[in-house]
């Protein structure tokens, strides 16, 4: 087969293999193919987005280390810093649904102790398609099973998270996992790799063919006669291997052995190893020989790009290697000299004595081609109209209530987030559904509150408005717990970029992350891109998922969402101008995608957001809640469940009242509870209206004369429970 | 010389993954099936395959809660 | 009184624990490693939560053979107290230094949850800041804490009053039979139990009831 074949076979176009043959001044060879096909592949080279990530404000007087290494970091009190980052582990999920998801969250875990600090959380955000389906209930039990399973036994939390059940993910499921930790600020480390004959070490689990997919064809020639238990396999990973590197490499960096170090993911060694030399402006030798391998006859090209899980690399200085190798054989985590960093910017494979490969570092890392998207807005709904479970002529308030509390993206989440630890690491101080964000305490009486949310749905009606909404919905549920967002991490989960349409999604998308950012002095530490979430069905909705880290004052103010107590006022709070448009009640009826939604006055959301925000602070609001998905009533339900305590509420006449009592506009209302004066005095700073009273165990809504909505404790429970059935 | 060992839940405790397994069955379309139990296969090379019985006794099985078989297979 | 925790590879809640005994007035608590036999005078030896060793084999089965835990079984006979906490449990069950076994939840799934458990037998050494039938929130968190053990030793442990918390009515995660959560030997000196104690020590993350097991291991010792 000739070079270029096998290199359009890899994925690379024929563009861009005659690039690679510029830059090295002959055709590469096997090693060098395998390894640029994976280097200049979108997963590592973000080729189509890269140019439309630079929007993206990166600064900001708390940030402490920006997008570029392996997560970034924030300042918060006594000179520490929270690190945070997520990433998608989307296809593999829908091949291998449990080691999909926790190899994802092994990976973004070893991000956060590559750059030095500790793992204290995790949050997932999923999305499948409707539970009617045998394939979305499997691909859900798994995927859940798998995040329990990797969290849980490495003793990281899972504090948070969410889950949506749309069509249109159906063929392309998301699983994107986010991770955060603690370090001290002088404690951070670096990738990049430093000082020409220190050595490269290589340490952590065995290497075999895990994740060995695209390249198969340069395998082609030789797996023909062997044996097919050679063949490609799926990335199983180890949390109990896993658990033993984390104390090693903190070990490692704790008693400052480490020049740099880096963790393992997409395409194992080679984009480790390029990225290190690449940051420090030197170049790397590996000798694939000393690498411990798991199966036998490996050639260099899959030693080079195995994805086996549970492997770092670091840099240490000649005289610190003993060192490095008996904290490594402490922990009974295997540690190996594979190579040394030298001048030449090169990275120079080789097995044993014999050169195997030579690439400059600048053509791996940086010459990658970035393209601009050829971007049409489409003319005509991309998307199906989702399936009606609710008739059109169902209009009785009571029961609609109570259909979109049962609805699977609205019902509780305990069967999911009962399968986590929430609490091991003694930090958590608001569990899952007890406040709009989960919240960890810190070491000297601070927290920090921490929500991860996105959006597919209301980003397909209007790709910049529904990614501003995105991370106007993420700062509000920090504002209920009493914090101010910090930073930011994205994933965007899109179609495939080379369609107009979907670039046009993404163009868009990213056009509204980066205005909402730059309004609310938020910047974006880092964060991830999955494209290409399509098949044969069609794209998924255009879906960036924003993880948001805030900080609060005191940890014993932080928020909760549930209503507290009998006697307490309750009042309804923010610019809320509710649409139907978008909203998961038009979903329940089966109606078409809104073309367009109603644009966000980002500068008023904020204001009230502060406004909630500090109300918490000062400790007197019984409850904050925001008004998310299926609007407002059923916010007050939701708070009534987590109260386990009724409400009743007059609202007055109303001639719109679906709208008002369902109508949607993210980040923008709040139910709040406490003293009347409390509420009184928090109208000071916003537009808020005292509806009604906590007590009794039944909700009671009242809206002038005519309408009388009530339904017992029991009969929120029984709705809300819905997903109990998927997990049976 | 190869030798296996066969671990099984002891009869008379409930065994919830060989219920499951047995539920899962007929919704796939098996029918006839029942009284399934999960268990665990060890395998291992011995030199002196005596000593498998203590290393079950000792390590491999907890005698509470499991029973076990022992097949030795002397043409590996 | 100084409390060791022990760190196999593979804990997870020992630096929780550690945290909670050093909030008993008059406590300190140190990480006894695995690979050590020395317990360093230790008064009170706990054995933590987490999947040591990734629960390989059967849940605690190779913990129970490390070096630590040969001095924590002659630590025992000599009536060293001995707080087995989940995995814990699991260990000491494996080590034959407590009754029973630990069986998959009937579940099947890991279950995270803050339960009601019964004080069964308030005395002496791990109870006695307790009173008899009081409850107590205390979180649990596993897959494999179904308390399991043969009829005839079933009615032993009941009467021998080992039995000393069980799960209160509605609240059993997992099936344990009797609805048994936390046992003792005979002589009274070792308790393992499912519920993490060491996670209801603070009002802020939760419960604080959970501090009472510790406390009533520091007056026991005087």
């Amino acid at each position: 087969m000739r070079t270029v074949d096998r290199a359009l076979a890899l994925g690379l176009t024929a563009g861009e293999f005659e690039l690679i043959c510029e830059k090295l001044d002959r055709e590469p060879n096997e090693v060098e193919l395998a390894v640029f096909s994976l280097m200049w592949s979108e997963h590592c080279a973000y080729k189509h987005s890269k140019k439309l990530l630079r929007q993206l404000p990166t600064s900001g007087p708390r940030l402490a280390l920006g997008p570029g290494e392996n997560a970034g970091a924030v300042t918060v009190g006594d000179g520490h810093v929270i690190a945070f980052k997520v990433e998608s582990h989307n296809h593999p999920s829908a091949v291998e649904p449990f080691q999909g998801a926790a190899t994802g969250v092994g990976g973004i875990l070893r991000d956060i102790f590559a750059i030095g600090a500790r793992p204290i959380a995790i949050l997932d955000s999923l999305r499948f398609g409707e539970p009617s389906s045998p394939r979305t209930r499997y691909l859900l039990d798994h995927a859940v099973a798998g995040i329990g399973h990797y969290g849980n036994s490495i003793g990281v939390p899972t504090i948070g998270g969410e889950v949506y059940f749309e069509g249109p993910y159906e063929q392309n499921c998301l699983v994107n996992a986010m991770a955060v930790g603690i370090a001290r600020e002088d404690g951070l480390i670096r990738s990049a790799a430093a000082g020409v004959g220190n050595a490269l070490i290589l340490f952590g689990a065995s290497t075999g063919r895990d994740g060995i997919g695209g390249a198969s064809v340069l395998a082609s020639a030789e797996l023909g006669e062997q044996d097919a238990a050679k063949r490609p396999t799926v990335q199983v990973g180890d949390p109990f291997a896993e658990k033993k590197l984390l104390e090693c490499s903190l070990e490692l960096l704790d008693r400052g052995l480490l020049v740099a170090l880096q963790d393992l993911g997409a395409a194992g060694l080679s984009s480790s190893s390029a990225e290190m030399a690449s940051k420090g402006e030197v170049g790397l030798d590996i000798d694939v020989s000393l690498v411990p391998l798991r199966e036998a006859g490996m050639a260099p090209w899959e030693i080079m790009i195995s994805e086996s899980q549970e492997r770092m690399l670091c840099v240490a200085s000649p005289e610190r290697v003993a060192e490095v190798l008996e904290v490594c054989a402490k922990w009974e985590v295997g540690g190996t000299v594979i190579g040394s960093v030298i001048t030449e910017r090169v990275l120079r494979v080789l097995a044993g004595d014999e050169v195997v490969g030579e690439m400059p570092v600048e053509a791996l890392v940086d010459d990658c081609p970035l393209y601009d998207l050829v971007v049409e807005k489409p003319a005509a709904g991309l998307y199906p109209a989702p399936v009606a479970v609710l008739d059109h002529d169902v209009s009785d308030p009571r029961a609609i209530l109570l259909a979109l509390l049962a609805s699977p993206n609205i019902a509780s989440r305990l069967p999911l987030f009962e399968q986590y630890d929430c609490i091991v690491q003694s930090r958590t101080v608001r569990r899952p559904e007890q406040a709009d964000a989960a919240v960890l305490a810190l070491p000297g009486g601070g927290a920090i509150a921490v929500s991860i949310d996105g959006s597919g749905r209301r980003v397909a009606c209007d790709p910049y408005t529904g990614a501003v909404e995105a991370v106007l919905e993420c700062a509000a549920n920090l504002a209920c717990t009493g914090a101010e967002p910090l930073g930011l991490t994205n994933c965007l989960n899109f179609g495939n970029p080379e369609k107009p349409h979907i670039a046009w999604q993404l163009t868009e998308a990213i056009r509204g992350l980066a205005d909402a950012c730059r309004a609310l002095d938020v910047p974006v530490v880092g964060g991830n891109v999955s494209l290409y979430n399509e098949s044969g069905g069609g794209p998924i909705y255009p879906t960036p998922v924003v993880g948001m880290v805030g900080e609060l004052p005191s940890a014993a103010r932080a928020g909760r969402a549930g209503f507290a107590r009998a006697g307490d006022a309750v009042a309804f709070a923010g610019p809320f101008a509710p649409r139907l448009a978008g909203s998961e009640l038009s979903k329940l009826r089966g109606e078409a995608l809104a073309e367009g939604l109603e644009p966000v006055d980002i500068a008023a959301l904020r204001a009230a957001q502060e406004a909630i925000r500090d109300a918490v602070r000062a400790g007197s609001l019984s409850s904050a809640h925001d008004v998310a998905e299926g609007g407002f009533l059923v916010a007050v339900a939701e708070s009534c469940l987590a109260g386990n305590i009724g409400v009743s509420l007059e609202l007055g006449p109303n001639d719109e009242l679906e709208r008002s009592l369902f109508g949607e506009a993210p980040g923008a209302g709040f139910v709040v509870s406490g003293p009347r004066e409390t509420l009184d005095s928090l109208a000071q700073h916003v537009a808020l209206d005292v509806l009604g009273t906590v007590g009794g165990d039944v909700l009671d809504v009242t809206a002038g004369d005519e309408v009388h909505i009530t339904a017992t404790l029991a009969e929120l429970q029984a709705a809300h429970g819905a997903l109990a059935a998927l997990f049976p | 010389m190869r030798a296996r060992v066969l671990v099984r839940p002891k009869a008379g405790i409930l065994d919830p993954q060989g219920v499951a397994v047995e539920r899962a069955l007929p919704a796939l379309g098996f029918e006839g099936v029942a009284n399934v139990h999960v268990g665990r296969l060890i395998e291992l090379d011995v030199e002196d395959p005596s000593q498998l019985r203590e290393m079950c006794e000792k390590l491999l099985v907890n005698p509470l809660i499991e029973d076990y078989e022992i097949l030795e297979d002397a043409s590996a | 009184m100084r409390f060791g925790v022990i760190r196999f590879p593979g804990s997870c809640d020992e630096t929780d624990a550690v945290q909670a005994c050093e909030r008993v007035p008059g406590c300190s608590a140190t990480l006894l490693w695995h690979g050590d036999a020395d317990l360093h005078g230790v008064e009170a030896v706990v054995v933590p939560g987490g999947f040591s060793y990734g629960d390989y084999l059967r849940v605690g089965a190779i913990a129970r053979f490390s070096p630590v835990m040969e001095s924590v079984i002659r630590f025992s006979r000599e009536g060293g107290l001995v707080l087995g906490i989940c995995n814990g449990f699991q260990v000491l069950c494996e080590a034959g230094l407590l009754p029973g076994a630990l069986l998959p939840n009937t579940g099947l799934r890991f279950l995270c949850r803050q339960i009601d458990v019964e004080v069964v037998r308030a005395s002496m050494p791990f109870t006695a800041d307790c009173a008899a039938g009081e409850r107590l929130s205390i979180p649990v968190k596993h897959t494999t804490g179904r308390f399991y053990a043969p009829p005839d030793e079933l009615q032993s442990l009941h009467a021998h009053g080992q039995i000393v918390l069980k799960y209160a009515g509605g609240h059993n995660p997992n099936g344990s039979l009797h609805d048994i959560a936390g046992v003792r030997n005979e002589a009274g000196n070792v308790l393992g139990l499912m519920p993490h104690p060491e996670h209801a020590v603070d009002p802020l993350c939760g419960s604080a009831d959970g501090l009472k097991i510790f406390l009533s291991m520091a007056h026991a010792h005087g």
